[in-house]
């Protein structure tokens, strides 16, 4: 991890009210993110990784039961902001998201340029012509030509929209963007030029990124580091060079070897069962029932143990 | 032109070998004519063009391409849901687009069909039970206990068991994994000659989705079933086909065994899909990929020549952009349809 932080979450809850009972998304989630760096955050659909992003961004909706902990930006304890402040000075400005089918999340009755225009008149405010100056700026670093700011959306393939939507996170130049699977739906050579475009980006404006995706390949082309959630919590945090050739924890490991791969003669493998349900989480560790290495003190939950700069929730590593 | 299928079937009880073809697309032509206000002629959408290929008994082979590539376009024809504009599709020697009545029933047997979204292929208000059945009561097995055991038998051959935990539950009380295992059941539970797989794993989460592919895998050889895999994804074709074919705007590219498309691959559009794929491997984040700009281009204008010629990095001037390339030779089993190898 990097000498400064830019963000640090400390026992990060976010459950949600339901007529089953209480969903625990976001289960007391710890991490650290430096400036320029990009962290993956992995896992299964339904362990909670998009509503992580919806708990640093306080993007919540309103069924929330508990939402608590700490978010420091900078060192500051962003949690103690009021909602008019944090959206004042927090969103855009500190940090942005790129939604899920963030390409179908454009305005279909606005030209793309006002929209990527828009979050700088409205935070900066900044005037129509400046702001418009800014997102052609933006539109040239993503790789769109200048001439579709005046297009509307449904005029512009999957791949440019999701490069219109990238470009209006970075317009007020945040410190961090949050990509929730930014290319889950684009074609595979699509989805490499985002990634070049990803990767460009952390160079030129030095932008860090939070990646949330359950793509294991295709998220190594931007990791510095990889957070692994499972079941609400996070299970292993690891820089990507060790982490992509020796993974902790025994479900970072079955996750790795479930990966089909292209250059490597290795059967892919799956893992049996299927993760708890978030509204009645097991005691003790959460991923034993699904476990090889299952021992008896599996029953107790098991701590974050620090080896070798990396950290791991398992009984294995104490 | 008709032919009495079912009574030919018993005059030739059906022994084929690995070597025979099932089948044989020949010349196939498939486009959509577009209309201007709901009348005038506009052209055509050319979702395939000139594609022809064999499959032999129980061989599975994979179609790659990226959405828009004429892959589900050829696939429905094969299932007889579009008409040919052009060519043939014969299936066991017969021309499936000259059959009558009956003999589409018969050819409905013998090709089962595994959906893409398993949720949305299954009927929400029907029982698993109902759903299994439903195949084997249209095709006339009248005995409700000789169709409660085939039920049973498909679903173990799925690994759903215990069956009577399945049995009365609906659609939505299943996982993803679950619901697309029955999907494979009712595609298996006529016992068919031939399934065709549409993206089979694409909606489903990345740890399960070996699992599924490994299930299908057993089922054809087991079968000895020939299996269409339709995909994007090239990193899970080696473990689950014999032969790939690439298709790029309406035309199949690359047509070559495995192992050895993935070692020399010919075509630079097949080449750009491989250089795409990423392996999980930190070294991945510090360098950028070589992938060819570009669209893959409208199917109603397409470019001339090689339709892949505005984006190849290793297009030949006044030739490729001027004239089609027919297939080459690589190696035995494997042509490309690219001047390089004239």
């Amino acid at each position: 991890m990097a000498e400064k932080t830019l963000l640090r979450l400390e026992d990060l809850k976010l459950h949600f009210r339901t007529t089953q009972g209480i969903v625990q998304a976001v289960d007391g989630v710890n991490f650290s993110l430096g400036y320029n760096e990009a962290v993956v955050v992995l896992g299964e659909s339904g362990c909670g990784k998009s509503s992580l992003a919806k708990a640093i961004l306080r993007l919540l909706p309103r069924n929330v039961a508990t939402y608590s902990g700490k978010v420091f930006i900078n060192d500051i304890d962003v949690m103690q902001l009021d909602d008019e402040e944090f959206r004042r000075n927090v969103r855009w400005l500190m940090m942005s998201l790129v939604p899920q089918a963030a390409m179908n999340s454009l305005n279909p009755v606005l030209k793309v340029g006002d929209q990527v225009a828009e979050p700088m008149m409205v935070h900066h405010g900044v005037k129509r012509e400046e702001a418009l100056n800014t997102a052609r700026t933006m539109f040239q670093h993503v790789g769109v030509p200048e001439a579709f700011l005046d297009r509307y959306a449904f005029e512009l393939s999957g791949g440019m929209r999701q490069r219109v939507a990238i470009a209006m996170s970075l317009v007020t130049s945040p410190a961090l963007v949050i990509l929730d699977e930014p290319t889950s739906a684009l074609d595979v050579l699509t989805q490499a030029n985002i990634f070049n475009v990803l990767k460009r980006l952390k160079r030129e404006l030095e932008t860090s990124f939070i990646l949330i995706t359950h793509d294991i390949a295709t998220s190594s082309e931007l990791a510095d580091s990889v957070a692994v959630m499972y079941a609400g919590q996070i299970v292993e945090v690891s820089d990507a060079k060790n982490f992509f050739s020796a993974p902790l924890h025994p479900y970072s490991q079955k996750l790795m070897a479930s990966v089909p791969r292209l250059r490597a003669e290795q059967e892919p493998d799956f893992i049996t069962g299927r993760p708890p349900s978030l509204l009645n989480l097991p005691t003790g560790c959460r991923f034993k029932d699904r476990c090889p290495f299952r021992m008896e003190r599996c029953e107790e939950d098991p701590p974050m143990v620090a080896k070798d700069r990396r950290l791991v929730k398992c009984w294995l590593h104490v | 032109m008709a032919v009495n299928i079912e009574k030919e079937e018993k005059l030739i009880p059906s022994k084929k070998t690995k070597d025979d073809v099932l089948l044989s697309i020949q010349d196939l032509h498939v486009w959509f004519e577009l209309r201007r206000f709901g009348f005038g002629h506009a052209g055509y959408v050319r979702a395939v063009d000139n594609v022809s290929f064999d499959l032999r008994y129980g061989e599975a082979v994979a179609v790659v391409g990226e959405s828009g590539c004429g892959k589900s376009s050829l696939m429905k024809s094969i299932l007889g849901l579009n008409k040919p504009t052009k060519g043939r599709i014969l299936f066991d020697g017969k021309d499936i687009n000259t059959l009558d009545t009956r003999g589409w029933h018969w050819y409905r047997r013998q090709v089962g069909y595994v959906q893409q979204d398993p949720f949305g292929a299954l009927a929400p208000f029907m029982t698993i039970q109902r759903i299994l059945e439903e195949p084997l009561i249209v095709n006339g097995v009248k005995d409700h206990v000789e169709r409660e055991a085939r039920v049973r038998k498909a679903m173990e051959e799925v690994k759903l068991y215990p069956a009577d935990d399945f049995l009365t539950k609906y659609p939505h009380m299943l996982s993803g994994g679950q619901q697309q295992r029955i999907v494979i059941a009712r595609a298996m539970i006529l016992e068919p000659k031939l399934i065709v797989a549409d993206e089979p794993v694409s909606m489903l989460d990345a740890s399960v989705r070996v699992e599924i592919l490994k299930l299908l895998r057993g089922l054809q050889e087991s079968h000895n079933l020939a299996m269409i895999y339709i995909t994007h994804d090239l990193s899970t074709v080696r473990y689950f086909s014999e032969r790939i074919f690439v298709m790029y705007a309406g035309n199949i590219v690359e047509k070559s065994p495995v192992g050895d498309l993935l070692k020399h691959a010919a075509h630079p559009y097949t080449d750009a899909l491989l250089t795409a794929t990423s392996d999980p491997d930190s070294r991945n984040a510090e360098t950028f990929k070589e992938i060819p700009p570009g669209e893959p281009p409208s199917l109603v204008s397409p470019p001339s020549g090689c339709r892949f010629h505005p984006r190849c990095p290793r297009r030949i001037d006044n030739l490729c952009d001027i004239e089609v390339p027919p297939e080459f030779d690589i190696a035995a089993n494997h042509v490309a349809a690219c001047w390089l190898y004239k």
